[in-house]
């Protein structure tokens, strides 16, 4: 479903992704972590396009994202995605930022995306909080919001990044576990996170990064086994 | 100090007369030269934070040019020059043929003038909302004027409530150099009635309490304005 | 048209062009100087403990904020004469005026900049045992006056443009002197172009500078 093949992007001389080939297929979980800076973020960005690349290519159901012809927005609208801050839109209630682009962007009545937006809500467990606005809400809470906003647009896939990094630690797994129903359900999802407990209950393959590169690409249980490298395991040492 | 009060001149004829319509020729001024400011402004603003290198560009040099040339001399260059590199007809049409031509070369001075620090404040507006506020309305599939429209315009100018209000402030200040061209405004008439009666100490007097009067009005309403568009939980940036 | 710009009247009118310029500069700089003193003074009343100072001195800043430039000339060239008791000459009367009126926007500079110290800054210096004096002296000034400089710098460039109202009371200023040549010689498109030209060149360089300048301190 999302084809990476030899991206590379750089920042003036420095080079933020070096030569990055992978896939995430239709229903697989796959994981990228890395040590910050190693460019798991931006990768994760190139799927959709909000970040540019110089080289490479990136296709997802088969089309191409850094094609200038390509209209962006419709292939943004069909792959959820969901950031590290939250980014609920602070100026709207919690209601209308998952109805926003539903009307706006899928053309969906108000009434109907009312439905599916209080839907949703109920699912993440925050039904009573429509008409509350994000500030109001704690971490947890507003980023289960966002994942029910992303859910809402039915996405083809889902991209998460960081999603729990910003979380104050109690508030970590009532996020996660939404995330782990959501995988067990069959969605595709590309996750950057620290999260190994999450990788290695849902996760089909996990994506090690360093210094811009993809430096290990296999299954869950090769990469928890023995298989990984000394990158990533001085990586895994320091963060488990 | 040897001075002679004679307070009671302020209401005799022709006098008083003269103090209303010097703030009536004020307000109206201030009021019609932001209209021109804000929306001139708020559209050189929104191009100041497009990816669009032109618009970048033309944004810039009219921000340059309107900041770094006195106001009265821009006063001086729109009354006395701009109909002279008109054609002949519409120069003469300037000057003569509109009713008011006086009027609305401050207005369009002062217009002009504002427009390019409300554009700065629109763009200060604009980039403080996250780059990530951004990233996620693009990634839910908003075109480019969907994504000012909805998340960055409602948010921005909520955020500049205060500095906008100190720049409409200005506006009605600087409405003043207006009486260089010949406008009788409120500065102007009470000079006059200094020059006439000279009694200079209760003119000025008048002028002042009526300057400050309508600045505590208006920062009142903006205040109730700022109270009433608040988003729950944020807080706006102060003016400088 | 620009076609018949004449270039000659601009040649010759340099060297009085350059009188006012020296008029312009001078008002300049002695009401930054001025400005500075009691803007600085009106801000340690401003933040001071003392509610009286502090309100009065807020007073004032509310006072000469709501009021317009061309106001605040008239006033005082009425004003300053008839205090002294005898005639002084204009420039002195709106030197004063510029003064009075800067000093409420330093004051609020100044005032931004000590505030925008964060508290912890503050704390941080209280528990390494310093007194309020030296806590100022070391700690929250030093900081404070490095982030106000550009702003105060850039208001000196407002005030370079703002000098230019003294024309309402005829000071011969940089833009009366060419107002004077435009009239006598009947050459207004040349002489106010000329102006703006001058002008636009000397305040975009000073605040390209100013903008170096940040970047240089930001890092």
């Amino acid at each position: 479903m999302i084809e990476m093949e030899k991206v590379s992007k750089w920042y003036g001389e420095f080079r933020v992704l070096d030569d990055c080939t992978t896939r995430v297929d239709k229903g697989e979980v796959v994981v990228v972590c890395g040590p910050s800076g190693s460019g798991k973020s931006t990768l994760i960005k190139c799927v959709n396009g909000l970040e540019p690349f110089q080289q490479g290519t990136v296709t997802v159901n088969g089309v191409s994202v850094g094609d200038s012809d390509t209209d962006l927005p419709k292939l943004r609208s069909h792959i959820g995605m969901v950031f590290q801050n939250f980014e609920l839109f602070p100026h709207i209630n919690i209601i209308q930022n998952i109805q926003l682009a539903q009307e706006k962007v899928l053309s969906r009545s108000a009434d109907e995306s009312h439905k599916r937006g209080m839907e949703l809500l109920e699912r993440v467990g925050l039904k009573d909080q429509a008409d509350k606005f994000p500030a109001q809400l704690s971490g947890g809470q507003q980023q289960r919001v966002a994942i029910a906003r992303g859910l809402a647009m039915d996405p083809i896939a889902m991209l998460f990044d960081e999603p729990t990094s910003a979380l104050d630690p109690e508030m970590i797994n009532e996020v996660l576990d939404v995330m782990v129903e959501l995988a067990q359900e069959g969605m595709t999802m590309m996750v950057v996170t620290h999260e190994m407990g999450f990788a290695r209950k849902v996760a089909d393959r996990v994506i090690f990064m360093d210094e811009g590169r993809i430096e290990e690409d296999c299954t869950t249980e090769e990469f928890f086994g023995t298989k990984r490298g000394e990158r990533a395991e001085v990586f895994l040492s320091k963060i488990i | 100090m040897n001075y002679n009060w004679n307070w009671p001149v302020l209401i005799t004829d022709p006098y008083f007369g003269w103090i209303v319509s010097g703030l009536g020729w004020t307000i109206a001024v201030a009021s019609a030269s932001w209209v021109i400011a804000f929306f001139l402004g708020s559209l050189i603003g929104i191009m100041r934070t497009t990816e669009n290198r032109i618009l970048l560009g033309i944004g810039t040099v009219y921000v340059e040019i309107f900041r770094n040339v006195p106001l009265l001399v821009q006063m001086f260059l729109w009354y006395f020059v701009f109909p002279e590199l008109l054609p002949e007809s519409a120069g003469n049409w300037v000057k003569r043929g509109i009713p008011l031509p006086e009027f609305w070369t401050a207005v369009v001075c002062l217009g002009t003038y504002t427009a390019s620090r409300v554009a700065e404040q629109v763009r200060a507006g604009i980039t403080s909302v996250s780059i990530g506020q951004r990233y996620a309305a693009k990634a839910m599939g908003l075109k480019p004027f969907q994504v000012y429209r909805y998340v960055l315009l409602p948010v921005g100018y909520r955020l500049i409530i205060p500095p906008m209000t100190s720049e409409f402030l200005g506006i009605f200040k600087n409405s003043s150099l207006a009486l260089t061209i010949g406008v009788l405004e409120l500065t102007a008439q009470t000079r006059q009635i200094e020059e006439y009666t000279f009694q200079g100490f209760e003119a000025f007097t008048t002028a002042t309490v009526l300057y400050i009067l309508v600045t505590f009005i208006v920062m009142t309403i903006m205040q109730i304005v700022e109270k009433r568009v608040a988003i729950p939980g944020m807080v706006s940036l102060r003016a400088k | 048209m620009f076609a018949d710009f004449d270039f000659a009247v601009v040649i010759k009118s340099l060297p009085f062009l350059w009188e006012g310029m020296q008029l312009t500069l001078l008002l300049t700089i002695l009401a930054i100087g001025g400005g500075l003193i009691l803007g600085t003074i009106l801000a340690l009343c401003r933040l001071s403990p003392y509610k009286l100072l502090s309100f009065a001195a807020g007073s004032y800043v509310n006072f000469f904020r709501s009021m317009p430039l061309i106001l605040v000339i008239f006033w005082f060239y009425f004003l300053v004469p008839l205090i002294v008791g005898r005639p002084v000459g204009g420039f002195y009367s709106v030197l004063v005026a510029f003064v009075m009126f800067e000093a409420a926007y330093y004051c609020e500079i100044m005032r931004a900049g000590i505030q925008s110290i964060r508290k912890s800054q503050v704390h941080a210096g209280q528990a390494l045992g310093l007194t309020y004096q030296q806590n100022m002296r070391y700690i929250v000034l030093p900081q404070a006056f490095r982030n106000m400089i550009p702003i105060l710098l850039t208001q000196a460039i407002v005030l370079f443009q703002d000098t230019s109202l003294v024309y309402v009371v005829g000071l011969h200023d940089f833009l009366v002197n060419a107002e004077i040549i435009a009239n006598r010689d009947n050459r207004l498109i040349e002489m106010f172009t000329t102006v703006a030209i001058i002008y636009f060149v000397l305040c975009l360089s000073a605040s390209l500078s100013v903008g170096a300048l940040q970047r240089k301190y930001a890092k």
